[in-house]
């Protein structure tokens, strides 16, 4: 009993002192120009909010360290674009952010988003990125009454429980994988014209199974036949063997539902087997780092087109690249359209009371979102258009086809 | 070798019995059950924030595990590197009878109960051949193990839709409480304590000293090689529980090798044989982590791992055997009054 | 038939890139008995050298050859800062293991930064032309050809290091008794760095023929051919040389055999079980010398 007592007082005091170091976090308002946090012009109160000063904070979580890291910087830009070109304000408030690390882990996500929400005076959370995260965070936010929109989770049990019922103060920005999954299969059936195909997914990637499971029943509701579903897991790079078997089996396309990493590394495998076939994929191909050379002339289903001529489109590109000098990728213009979406919210609701900012998200309709025209459904899930694009070698994508649910 | 130590007696006059109880130990009862009472009122006070309370729970919940690798490691010394695998196991298990049976309190005592003993009984299992190998082949063995469990984790579904394969385990039910961390730690050290202390304990630190002597002295070293390991796993269970119904979402992913090293340095860096390095290491961990998170500011987020790393090879070169490296914390020392001129007693 | 053969050959590619990986592990674990978990990371940097190379124009054996340098060096440091001074402490083991673990951490979470090579997977330019020979009805590729003639061709100079050499000599020696062959003259820091620097220059050899293979590079990528091949290197006996090369093969043609006839699911598992089975029956492994050990 001793020892423990020890070590138990010991653990109190790293308890008493971690406690008094709490507010150190980061609290943006911002250009970095601007001088401490909480101050601005015209208010020379010394804490934020004071007197007139109508301020929400909002906040970010996002995988910034860690294996998908790239994801969750590519969905702050497209968050931080967001409020820039907001001014920080929405409406009569001025918008703070605070921005939270979740090191694509569920421990953390919880951690970081409990801290935001009863801690931080969070009124609304955008994130998280991947789905494996982002289920555990929206637990939080829902129960905490903080309106949360996710850009790029997909998985159905992001905005609905266990059995069914609606967690209502959370939405996203992204369709849902049957939604993808539905219209690639249609595509490959009516556009490509082909009746077997061979889909591959990742055993431990929600997202892959989700495109995959999708797809599946609407290309054998429409009387294909799917001859090969190989899984594959996260670490693999030698798709050799899984290829090899396929090949055998002469599939007249691959569905390669996976982010671009995975997806070159298939292809390059696939093309090695002999099989030069049509690929389709969905948005987790969109990235700079894509095999284009392999990928030349393959379809996936995106939400938007670089080349779309709409203000939104390119106010939204050209913008990001004047910023961060390259081109946005899919993350960032998901994360961006949520953001915006808050803001609207917050702009037409013209209140920090975080119900009536739920009510005003799922009352938008007709967003002009950077991925078309949004409004959202009952289970928060937004009812947007999807757009197949084929890839060229140099780099870009041609427009192929826009797909309204 | 005992040092005297002042009893309290307790006579009951009509029943004509005596009930004798070692001072210190009423000391150290009564400095933990204040210890709760006070850090309760904090929590409930609000003065302990629920985003504090979270990761206090966290902490405890982590030293519970890493008081199980103490003993497999620290104390046997057998390089175990798949604690993370019966972590997972015993979180899987716990959830799956509350999911299944629903959320009574009754019921999560019971999941509890069972994941440690799933994972125990488990450890078990694999020690029987494992435990045979040499040091680091026992570290890639066992390894080796947390990655199978990983994969079977992540094709879970294929056994039960409620263990949710690779979309994770959701709608697990809140029930872990400060009480139960807390209670349930204390209840571990204390068992723990009490192994180390005890014959048993002592023939797992020869065997853990030099396994060759232990085996020429006629000891079943396989045998006290196997309790430490199946009880630490059985630990590693019950956190895993625990944290199941902390954090109300499992998923594959959060039990995968590398979570082992988590666990794996905080034994090494609190001290092998030293429980309460362990304890100190395992709640310090968990708080700095977080509490190092505003620190850095922005820009230099992603320096953090870097700097995390630099920071344990640094202490690793200066003080390998770990913070208190083999040393304990006692009350008894503290308390007991040295003969004049005697020396200092109970190093362990 | 014809499937199996070309699995099997799919196999052979695997795991000679793992053979490569797990000759260097083994080489330091027979002469310091260290498990280098920052080996796998070493790998990674290899890639990246040859990848900033290839990049700039210069022709593929050069670009590999520098970066088998650079890793050497790499690997002098890391020892010479990280494990010497534990070991001229005394320190457990485990202190040593630890800190490899947090060298291969540094390795890795330094290069994601956007200062060094950033977090993002990045496409490996094509080393050789890309051939396909159809040989008794397996298609067999340039790139496999190239992976199992490098290796083997590595593996040979290494083996004429170790047996013909007198620093060759020397590191058996070591590896042997260290405290005899200090005794005997020998200059042990010496030696041991020698040794770092050929485990670390094959990584180096290793990660730009897994680029080559498999073309994308991230900073992550080392960790799981690491475990893969560290464990290839235990299943043949770890400190035998021609062990890891044994090991290595068997491993790849477990993973790729279970990929194609069993599961792909479960071929991670299966490798793991496998090494597991022949650790109980061999404990030492395959080509391990199960020596008694000396009191």
């Amino acid at each position: 009993m001793k020892r423990v007592l020890a070590g138990l007082l010991a653990a109190s005091v790293f308890v008493l002192a971690a406690c008094g170091g709490t507010s150190t976090q980061n609290t943006n308002t911002g250009p970095s120009t601007s001088p401490a946090p909480n101050s601005s012009a015209g208010s020379d109160s010394g804490s934020g909010g004071g007197s007139g000063e109508k301020v929400i904070k909002i906040g970010l979580i996002a995988p910034l360290t860690g294996d998908v890291k790239t994801f969750g910087e590519s969905s702050q830009k497209g968050f931080e674009l967001a409020l820039e070109q907001a001014g920080y304000k929405a409406g009569d408030y001025r918008i703070e952010y605070v921005s939270g690390d979740d090191k694509g882990d569920a421990t953390e996500g919880i951690n970081i988003a409990t801290r935001m929400v009863t801690q931080d005076g969070v009124k609304a959370i955008i994130g998280s990125v991947t789905s494996n995260v982002t289920i555990p965070v929206s637990q939080v936010a829902n129960d905490n009454k903080i309106p949360m929109i996710t850009g790029t989770a997909t998985a159905a049990g992001v905005t609905v429980n266990d059995d069914g019922t609606r967690k209502p103060f959370i939405f996203r920005a992204c369709f849902i994988d049957p939604f993808q999954g539905k219209v690639a299969a249609r595509f490959a059936l009516e556009n490509l014209g082909v009746k077997t195909a061979a889909v591959f997914y990742d055993r431990g990637n929600p997202y892959t199974v989700g495109l995959t499971e999708a797809f599946k029943a609407e290309f054998q509701a429409g009387g294909g036949q799917i001859v090969a579903e190989q899984a594959y897991a996260e670490g693999d790079t030698d798709f050799s063997a899984v290829m090899t078997n396929v090949a055998a089996q002469q599939p007249e396309m691959l569905y390669l539902p996976d982010y671009y990493n995975k997806v070159s590394l298939l292809a390059r495998a696939a093309k090695e087997k002999g099989l030069n076939v049509p690929m389709l994929g969905g948005d987790g191909w969109d990235s700079t780092e894509l095999d284009f050379a392999t990928l030349e002339g393959n379809y996936f289903t995106a939400h938007y087109s670089s080349d779309d001529p709409s203000p939104a489109v390119q106010k939204f590109v050209q913008e990001f690249e004047a910023k961060f000098g390259h081109k946005p990728d899919s993350f960032a213009a998901l994360t961006y359209d949520a953001t915006n979406i808050l803001l609207e919210a917050i702009r037409v609701a013209n209140t920090d009371d975080t119900d009536q900012i739920r009510q005003a998200i799922q009352d938008i309709k007709d967003f002009q979102a950077v991925g078309g025209s949004l409004s959202f459904d009952e289970n928060g899930n937004p009812i947007k258009p999807a757009t197949i694009l084929k890839v060229r070698a140099d780099g870009t994508y041609e427009f192929v086809t826009i797909v309204n649910p | 070798m005992e040092p005297v130590e002042k009893k309290y007696t307790v006579t009951v006059p009509e029943k004509k019995f005596t009930v004798t109880i070692p001072r210190n130990a009423v000391i150290s009862a009564l400095v933990i059950v204040g210890l709760y009472v006070v850090l309760s009122l904090l929590r409930q006070q609000g003065v302990i924030t629920p985003y504090w309370g979270l990761i206090m729970d966290l902490a405890l919940i982590t030293t519970i595990s890493a008081t199980g690798l103490s003993l497999i490691y620290g104390f046997a010394g057998q390089f175990s590197l798949g604690h993370a695998a019966f972590y997972g196991i015993g979180a899987y298990v716990a959830a799956f009878i509350t999911k299944t049976y629903g959320a009574t309190t009754v019921n999560f005592a019971l999941g509890l109960a069972a994941g440690a003993l799933a994972a125990a009984v488990i450890g078990f299992l694999v020690g029987l051949p494992i435990l045979r190998l040499r040091s680091d082949y026992l570290g890639i063995a066992t390894l080796g193990f947390g990655v199978i469990v990983k994969v079977l984790l992540d094709n879970s579904d294929k056994l039960s839709k409620t263990l949710g394969g690779s979309m994770g385990m959701l709608g697990i039910p809140r029930l872990t409480t400060f009480a139960w961390v807390f209670w349930l730690a204390v209840a571990v050290l204390l068992i723990a304590r009490n192994l180390v202390n005890s014959s048993h304990g002592r023939v797992c630190i020869t065997v853990r000293e030099d396994e060759i002597a232990a085996d020429i002295m006629g000891i079943d070293t396989t045998r006290y090689k196997m309790l430490a390991f199946t009880l630490g796993c059985g630990m590693a269970g019950l956190g895993g529980g625990l944290y199941a119904h902390l954090y109300t979402f499992l998923h594959p992913s959060s039990f995968e090798f590398l979570k082992s090293f988590d666990v794996l340095l905080i034994v090494v860096l609190g001290g092998l044989g030293s429980l309460t390095g362990t304890v100190v290491a395992g709640i310090g961990v968990v708080f700095l982590q977080e509490a190092l998170r505003g620190v850095l500011g922005q820009q230099f987020l992603e320096w953090r791992g870097v700097v995390y790393a630099l920071a344990l090879i640094v202490l690793m070169i200066l003080r390998p055997q770990g913070l208190m490296g083999g040393w304990e914390f006692s009350i008894d020392r503290l308390l007991q009054r040295r003969p004049k001129g005697g020396s200092a007693r109970g190093a362990a | 038939m014809g499937q199996l053969l070309e699995q099997v050959v799919n196999g052979l590619q695997l795991g000679f890139v793992y053979a490569l990986i797990a000759v260097g592990y083994t080489m330091v674990y027979g002469i310091i008995k260290l498990i280098n978990f920052a080996h796998g990371d070493v790998i990674m940097v290899g890639a990246f050298v040859t990848f900033f190379g290839l990049v700039r124009g210069i022709p593929w054996p050069v670009a590999i050859l520098a970066a088998m340098v650079a890793c050497a060096v790499l690997g002098v440091i890391i020892e010479r800062l990280a494990y010497r001074p534990l070991r001229e402490k005394g320190a457990p083991r485990i202190a040593a293991l630890i800190t490899a673990i947090g060298v291969s951490l540094f390795l890795e979470n330094f290069a994601s930064l956007h200062i060094a090579f950033g977090p993002d997977h990045r496409q490996f330019p094509e080393v050789i032309p890309h051939i396909q020979w159809k040989l008794a009805g397996v298609t067999v590729t340039s790139i496999q050809v190239l992976i199992i003639v490098s290796t083997l061709l590595l593996v040979a100079i290494l083996q004429l290091v170790v047996y013909r050499t007198k620093i060759g000599k020397a590191m058996r020696a070591v590896s042997l008794d260290m405290d005899a062959a200090r005794l005997m003259g020998i200059n042990v820091n010496q030696v041991i760095a020698f040794t770092f620097a050929v485990g670390s220059a094959l990584a180096a050899a290793a990660g730009a023929l897994l680029a080559a293979a498999y073309p994308q590079i991230w900073p992550y990528m080392g960790i799981m051919p690491g475990l893969k091949a560290f464990t290839a290197a235990v299943l043949g006996g770890i400190g035998s040389i021609p062990g890891a090369l044994l090991g290595a093969v068997l491993m790849g043609q477990a993973e790729v055999l279970t990929a194609a006839y069993l599961t792909t699911d479960f071929k991670d598992a299966v490798a793991f079980a496998l090494l597991i089975l022949v650790l109980l029956v061999r404990p030492a492994g395959l080509l391990g010398k199960a020596g008694p050990e000396k009191v």
